[in-house]
Order: C-alpha cells, then structure tokens, then sequence
C-alpha cells in the first residue's frame, strides 16, 4: 500500500498535494502496488476529505485533533505514527514544502526509517522503483534506493508532477475517520500566528517581463548594469537569494522558493547558477535566457536561450541592440 | 550557554563535477572543498548568541580527516573548541548516517542549543538537523531566520513559504537549522587563524558501522527540461541574434 500525505494550511489543500497525488499513483504502477490511500490531517478536515476523494484511490482518512489546528512538527510527528503504523504502508508519499522539511525527517527519525527527500521522478531499477534527485546544487542528478524496512518515506518536489495529472476515480473514494491520540504536554513547540514581513510593494508575479540578476554580478556597484538591461526590456529587477541575503536588494525581489514564484512572458537570467530553490521559482516562465560565463550551469537545462560568456559584455550589448530598435 | 555547531565540508561552488568509473559517486580526488554556506551563518549566529550570553562555542563535525579543513576555518571564526567524528566512510555518507556519528558523542556534551544550516551544498537532503534532534530527545525548528535566548528557551522566527514568517518558542535544549542570509558573516582574521592552531579538536570514531539508508544507484548530469539554443559570437554578435529571436521566433518583445 501507499499512503499519500495531503498538505493543507487554513482549511485549504495546497497544488503540491494534488502533485504528491500525482507521484503516488505512478508510484503504484512502478512499484505494482495495489492500494492508494491518501490521508489529510487537520482540526477539522471532513471538506478536504471529499475534495481529495474525487482522485482514483482505495480511500481518504480523515484525522482530526484539536492539536493539529496550528501546525507544529511534535504533533505531525505524533499523529502520522499512529497512522502509519495501522496502515502499515510500503511508501509513505508527501510533498516537499518547508513544513514537510521542518517533520518528515523527524517522523523518519522516530520510526526508524529511510526518507528520500525532494524527488522529481520515479524511475525503474531492476523491477524495484529508484527515486531520481538533484544534488550538488543541481549540478548532478542521482538515482536513489531506499534502503531497510519499510514503510520508505519519499517527498517529492514541487511542480515535479503535474497537479492535472492526477487519475480521478469513477465515483468518490470512501472516506473513513481515524482517531490520533496526542499527548499536547509532549508538543514543545508553541507557535504563534504567521504574518507577512512586508506589504509586498512590488508584485513580481504579474511582471511580463523580469530580468534577474545572480552571484555572478559580483557587486552591489554592478547593479546599474542589470537595470539598464531591464529598463531597455521594459522589464521589472529582480534577483536570487544569496543578492537579497547581500542586502543588495531587497528581499521583496527575491526569486524563488523562499521568495516569490513568477511565470512571466520573458524571464532574463544574469549570471544565475540555477540551484533548485531558484528554478522552482521561475521555470515556469514561457521565454528563460540564461546569460553564464559557466557553461555547465543548471540554469542553462531550463533555458530556452542560452550566451555562454561574460555578462559584464553581454548585458550592455543587448540593451544597446535593443535601443536600435 | 553551550552552543554547538554542526558543519559540513562541501565541494566549492566553481567545482566541475567528474563521476568515478562506476558513474555512483564523484572523483573525489579532484575536488576543492569549503564550509557549506548556511552551516557559516549557523556558525556566525553561535558566535553572536555566546557574544550576548557568554558561554562557548563548540563546532561538530562527521567526516573524514579531509574534513579539518572546515573545522580550523570554523576555529578560525571563533569557535572555542571542536568534536570530530572521524571515518573515511563518512564522506558520502547521507544525513542519516551522519546524525548516528554526531548523536551520542554530542549527547555527552549536555549543549542548550544545537545550530546547523537547513541543508547542504553537496548532498542536499534537508534531513540532518530533524533526524540529529530526534535522535538526542530535543526540539527542533527548520529555516530560522532570527534567534532569541533566554534562560530555559528559545523565540525563534521560521521563514514559512512566499515571504510568510512565524514565530515559535520551545524549551532548552533545542535544534534549530539556520536559512542562509540570517546575519553578515564574518571572516577569519590572521589572529583568529593563529588563535586556532592551539584549539582543542577532540577526535572520536563513530560508536557503530557507517550506514547510510539510501543508496545511489546512478549519478548522471541532469535531464535538459528544454532544447536550450546557444547563441555563439561576440558579445555584440550574440547580443543581436538574441534580440532577433525574442522579436521573431519568441515574440516576447
């Protein structure tokens, strides 16, 4: 059996649930596995429940706990064991978002079980799956087998799967309520509401056109060449995290899985390496040019152009070509 | 308060990748290594935590002997002493190995705070710092990005998705995985360098076998998603072929 995790935050699912979905079901063919179950855990989740039965499975639990209202990783942890061990399933199959980081190694942990994390496809390895993952800053890709008893706990990347990809089954999956007994003295952590740091005063993911500068700039005195290039494009700036780490602009312009998500028309990266938490970003964009002096550069396995050389060259001929008209 | 800080030794940034003959692993012979950058501002926030509170800085390490390197840069920084657990194994080894090398010589040390970056350069798991916490009994907190101290707990603020933060507090002892960009960092001064040379590095061998609980069957570059054309030429060259497609074969302009 196979037991998906649904994620949701203030009783709504979030896509990357539905993609786990996604994942499981391949899962199930690879791994030829009969039974798909996906649970959803929350303070009251009997909504979610039926919206998550539409998808082809074998059935949806419902856990419900006053001390999962507000997430905390003590509590998931607590309540996903007893789940998981009445379920007893091989793979245990979530999405990789920052609450998934911030408890599934944990629930791996406690139960004495391997975690691959942050897979992108599932691949077949002498009849047994292998889960494929980026590592070394996306540099490399391996192919991973779990090893030791299972059930294996595997999450997999946001947008790896395609959320319209899930099988929907002929009528609603039967729902069932399970019982989680927490013990709330034993949750350490006593979070507090999440809130916004800013308005954010520029919306990027309405941008069309959005020049981004990386590492590879170097300098914060370098800048004026990126906004020139934007400013020629008619394009809004913006940046990868460790430029907004530098505090040479501000954290509202950061791309990425910590900033914000965009899809414009065109997307110019200046001197971005592409590590995976800035590609999950932007590869959505319908145009992606990478300007690197590295030629090996995983941004260039996302660009639809590509100009190996130095950007310090490059960003001003193009925004002098483009004032040709 | 007793800080610890778990770092890790990965390949540097400009590192070119080149896979062993069996194509599972890197050629390690080739490689130039470095701390790995959120473990750095792990590091630099113990140093600013034991500034306001006073008490010592203790950095933790799991790898081979290669792994010194980092260890006296950390030294180097500020950190009053070191913990290595040593065995050539460990070097590719996954998060859950290395946690099972750290957790009982650091279980010993009795630490109120542990800190780590909230994954690696290299292996990229996002794995060490839950399992390392579930291992010594400890709460933990991922993606911190501001850490507040004080007698028995901690008030940290966890970065959440699309520039949602939360604040959380949990009692002492605690982990927390510290997300890059959290303070500046600071560098190595030729004092801090010669300060480290008579720093203590206490080497211990891991109290079981090495074993990791997933292994790589294969290591290839990645899938291109997209036929990426290479405009070649001169700068200007380039410049103009790219305007001409995003004009007429893009049309994006």
């Amino acid at each position: 059996m196979i037991l998906v995790v649904a994620e949701q935050r203030e009783g709504k699912l979030n896509r990357a649930s539905w993609e786990a979905v996604a994942a499981g079901q391949q899962l199930l063919r690879e791994a030829n596995i009969a039974v798909l179950k996906i649970v959803v855990l929350g303070r009251a989740v009997s909504a979610l429940a039926n919206e998550l039965a539409a998808a082809s499975s074998a059935g949806v639990i419902a856990v419900e706990n006053q001390s999962l209202g507000t997430y905390t990783p003590d509590a998931f942890v607590q309540a996903l064991r007893q789940i998981v061990t009445t379920e007893s399933p091989q793979f245990v199959v979530f999405p990789h978002t920052y609450q998934t980081r911030d408890f599934v190694p944990a629930l791996a942990a406690a139960m004495d079980r391997a975690v691959v994390t942050d897979a992108i496809a599932i691949r077949n390895v002498n009849g047994a799956p292998a889960f494929a993952r980026p590592m070394f800053q996306g540099k490399l890709t391996a192919d991973v087998v779990p090893e030791g008893p299972t059930p294996h706990l595997v999450t997999f990347q946001i947008g790896a799967f395609r959320a319209d990809a899930v099988a929907r089954g002929a009528s609603p999956a039967p729902i069932t309520a399970a019982e989680a007994t927490i013990d709330a003295s034993a949750v350490r952590q006593k979070p507090e509401e999440p809130f916004q740091e800013v308005r954010q005063a520029v919306d990027l993911s309405q941008a069309e056109r959005i020049v981004a500068v990386g590492r590879g700039i170097k300098s914060q005195d370098n800048l004026p060449l990126a906004e020139a290039l934007a400013k020629a494009l008619g394009a809004e700036l913006a940046a990868s995290r460790p430029i907004c780490d530098n505090g040479w602009l501000p954290m509202e312009r950061q791309i990425g899985s910590s900033g914000q998500t965009v899809a414009p028309k065109l997307y110019v990266a200046l001197g971005i390496s592409g590590a995976i938490q800035h590609l999950v970003g932007m590869k959505g964009a319908r145009t992606i040019v990478a300007i690197n002096k590295d030629a090996e550069a995983p941004i260039f396995e996302v660009a639809d152009y590509g100009i190996q050389g130095d950007l310090f060259e490059i960003a001003p001929a193009i925004a002098a070509e483009l004032q040709k008209g | 308060m007793k800080i610890a800080v778990c770092i890790k030794q990965v390949p540097t940034r400009e590192w070119q990748p080149r896979l062993t003959e069996d194509k599972k692993w890197i050629r390690e012979q080739d490689i130039s290594y470095e701390m790995n950058e959120p473990d750095a501002y792990a590091l630099e926030e113990a140093l600013r935590l034991r500034e306001k509170h006073s008490g010592e800085v203790v950095v933790c390490s799991a790898g081979p002997a290669r792994v010194q390197q980092v260890i006296r840069e950390a030294l180097a920084r500020g950190a009053d002493r070191a913990l290595h657990v040593e065995d050539a194994a460990l070097g590719g080894a996954d998060a859950f190995a290395a946690a099972a090398a750290l957790a009982d010589p650091m279980a010993e040390e009795r630490f109120d705070l542990v800190l780590t970056g909230l994954q690696s350069d290299d292996q990229g798991h996002a794995q060490f710092g839950p399992i390392l916490a579930t291992r010594l009994g400890i709460p933990h907190s991922t993606i911190i990005m501001e850490v507040i101290a004080d007698a028995g707990s901690v008030r940290v603020k966890r970065e959440l998705e699309g520039g949602w933060f939360q604040y959380l507090s949990m009692p002492l002892p605690a982990l927390l995985t510290i997300q890059s960009g959290i303070n500046q960092l600071r560098y190595a001064t030729l004092k801090g360098i010669m300060a480290a040379k008579k720093k203590e590095i206490k080497k211990v061998a891991p109290a079981s076998a090495v074993a990791s609980r997933q292994r790589i069957v294969a290591l290839y570059p990645p899938e291109k998603a997209k036929q990426t054309v290479m405009i070649p030429g001169s700068a200007a060259e380039a410049a103009k072929e790219l305007v001409r497609r995003l004009r007429e074969e893009a049309r994006v302009l």
